[in-house]
C-alpha cells in the first residue's frame, strides 16, 4: 500500500510548461529525417516515370508528351520511394506538412524540362546532309 | 431463471478506442454470452497484394496496422527475404530489432494511457501519453515517421542512425524509465486499481493455451510463448526474458505489459552496445518463388505472415494473422460471467486492435 505515489508527477507537471504545443499558433515539432511532403525540382525531371510506377497509391501521374508531372498530394501517403529512386534527384522530401484542407483537391501540376535532348555529336554535324 | 435481455456495445463507445461490437447477453448484470462481431474496417489489404510489386507493398502491409506499423513490415519483408535466400547485413537486423522495440514501448504506452482512461484514471493517461512522446520524437529524428516509420525494405533498412543519436537515445531512455517506473508503482500498487482488477476476468492457464491465445493476454495466464526467443531479427544475440504471470486475470495482463517495457528498454541498451559497424542494406534483384510463413511477435502477440509467390514481381498470395483476431475467442470466455460494469476494463486488456484483425 502506497500513499502519495503521484505526488512528485503532480508538482513537476504544476510549475512545468505544458507538454502539449499550441499547434496552429506554434509550428509542430520536425526533425530533419520528418517527411512532411515531396516537392519537386521542375528543370531536373526527364519524365522517366519511375516515379509512377514505384508510388503505391498510384498519386503521381507524368505526361510524358506534354512534359507534365502531377501529384495527387492528398492521395501521397508520403512514404519517400519516389525520392530514393529518382534518377535525376528532382525529387526532395520536405520536412513540412502540408497545410490541412477542407475540402477535395490538392492535385498539384508541374511543367517539367522533359528527357534531355541528344546534343548534335561533332560526327553527325561533319555529314552532308540527305538531299 | 430471470429475463434474459442484449445490450450492443460498440462500434462506437466512449470507452472503447476500436470498433469492435459485441452483443452481451445480461442476466441481471450478469453477462451470459457473448456475439463478437467484426468488419466495420476491412480494407482489403491482403487482395492488394495481386496489384502490386512486392517491393511497393511493404509500405501497404506496414499500414495494416498504425501502431505496430513497423513490425507489419519487418514480418513481411522478413518473410520475402527468406522466400529468396537472401541474409541482410548484421546492422540492418539491429536497427530493425531497435525500432520494433520501440515500436512495441509506444504500444504499450499508448495501451496504458487508453486503459487507466477506461477506469477513469485520467492522470494516469496524460502522464503515459506523456512520456510515450518521447519514444515518438525519437522514432520520427531516426526514421522520419512518428507512426508510420516506413524504414524497412527488402534487403535491410532505407536509414542508418549515427552512432551519437543512438547514445543520446539509450540517455533518453534512462531518463524516462525512472518516470515510468513511477508511473507503473502508481499503476500496480495503487489500492484502488488493484480493487478493479485483481480477480476479475480470470483466464485460466488451459483456456489461454486451447483457445489460442497470443502475447501479454496468453503470458499473463502463465503460457510462455514469446516468438522474440525465436531469435528473428537480431534477437537471438540479445539476452532476455519473456515477462510471465500466473494469475490470468487482469491484472496480471497489466503488469505483463508494464515490466515488459522495462525489457524493451534493456533489448535496446544491450542492441546500442553490441550494434556492428557495417552497411544497412543490399542490392536485391529478382523476385521471389516459393511461400513461407513469417512469424513476429508484436506488442499484442504472435503475428503470422504468410506469403505465397510465383516468380514473378507480384505476389500470388498474401495472408496475415493478427494477434487481436486469435485473442477474440479468449475474450469471449473472458467475458462470460463477468459484471456488464466490468466489461469495458475487461476488453481493454487483451489490447484490442481491430483495424489489425480485419485488415
Amino acid at each position: 500500500m502506497t500513499f502519495f505515489q503521484m505526488t512528485k508527477t503532480v508538482l513537476k507537471s504544476l510549475f512545468s510548461r505544458p507538454a502539449t504545443l499550441m499547434y496552429p499558433v506554434k509550428p509542430a515539432k520536425k526533425t530533419d529525417a520528418t517527411r512532411g511532403h515531396v516537392k519537386i525540382d521542375p528543370t531536373k525531371c526527364i519524365t522517366c516515370r519511375i516515379c509512377q510506377r514505384k508510388c503505391p497509391t498510384q498519386a503521381i501521374c507524368v505526361d510524358v508528351k506534354e512534359k507534365i508531372w502531377e501529384i495527387d498530394q492528398m492521395r501521397c501517403v508520403v512514404c519517400a520511394i519516389c525520392v530514393d529512386t529518382c534518377p535525376t534527384k528532382s525529387l526532395t522530401m520536405d520536412n513540412q506538412y502540408r497545410p490541412p484542407m477542407t475540402a477535395r483537391g490538392g492535385l498539384e501540376k508541374f511543367n517539367v524540362a522533359g528527357p534531355k535532348k541528344k546534343e548534335p555529336v561533332a560526327a553527325d554535324a561533319a555529314k552532308p546532309a540527305k538531299e | 431463471m430471470s429475463k434474459q435481455i442484449t445490450i450492443p456495445f460498440g462500434p462506437q463507445h466512449p470507452v472503447l478506442p476500436e470498433p469492435l461490437h459485441l452483443d452481451l447477453v445480461l442476466e441481471d448484470e450478469k453477462v451470459v454470452d457473448v456475439i463478437p462481431t467484426i468488419g466495420y474496417v476491412h480494407r482489403g489489404l491482403e487482395k492488394l497484394v495481386e496489384k502490386r510489386e512486392y517491393t511497393e507493398y511493404v509500405f501497404i502491409a506496414e499500414r495494416i496496422c498504425g501502431i505496430c506499423s513497423f513490425i507489419h513490415s519487418q514480418t513481411y519483408v522478413q518473410g520475402i527475404e527468406q522466400i529468396m535466400g537472401l541474409e541482410i547485413p548484421e546492422r540492418a537486423q539491429y536497427l530493425r530489432t531497435i525500432w520494433s522495440e520501440y515500436s512495441r514501448l509506444h504500444s504499450h504506452l499508448l495501451w496504458l494511457g487508453c486503459f487507466a482512461d477506461s477506469m477513469g484514471f485520467e492522470s494516469v493517461f496524460m502522464t503515459s501519453w506523456r512520456l510515450r512522446e518521447h519514444i515518438l520524437d525519437d522514432l520520427e529524428a531516426t526514421t522520419g515517421g512518428r507512426v508510420i516509420q516506413g524504414v524497412c525494405k527488402v534487403g535491410g533498412v532505407r536509414r542508418d542512425i549515427a552512432p551519437e543519436k543512438l547514445d543520446e537515445m539509450v540517455k533518453g531512455l534512462k531518463g524516462i524509465e525512472h518516470e515510468l517506473q513511477s508511473l507503473t508503482n502508481v499503476c500496480l500498487h495503487d489500492s484502488s486499481i488493484q480493487h478493479r482488477l485483481k480477480g476479475v476476468g480470470v483466464l485460466s492457464n488451459d483456456d489461454a493455451y486451447y483457445l489460442g491465445a497470443v502475447g501479454p493476454t496468453a503470458r499473463g495466464s502463465g503460457v510462455a510463448i514469446d516468438i522474440r526467443e525465436t531469435g528473428y531479427a537480431a534477437f537471438g544475440k540479445i539476452n532476455f526474458k519473456p515477462v510471465v504471470e500466473y494469475d490470468g486475470d487482469c491484472y496480471a495482463r497489466c503488469a505483463v505489459r508494464a515490466k515488459e517495457m522495462f525489457t524493451s528498454i534493456d533489448i535496446i541498451e544491450q542492441c546500442a552496445k553490441k550494434i556492428p559497424d557495417g552497411p544497412v542494406d543490399m542490392k536485391v534483384t529478382g523476385a521471389p518463388d516459393g511461400e513461407f510463413l513469417s512469424r513476429a511477435e508484436q506488442p499484442r502477440g504472435e503475428v503470422i505472415h504468410y506469403i505465397k509467390g510465383n516468380g514473378k514481381k507480384n505476389l500470388v498470395r498474401h495472408r496475415v494473422r493478427t494477434p487481436t483476431f486469435t485473442n477474440i475467442p479468449p475474450l469471449v470466455t473472458l467475458l462470460k460471467g463477468c459484471d456488464l460494469a466490468d466489461v469495458p476494463v475487461i476488453v481493454l486488456t487483451i489490447d484490442p486492435c481491430i483495424g489489425c484483425a480485419e485488415r
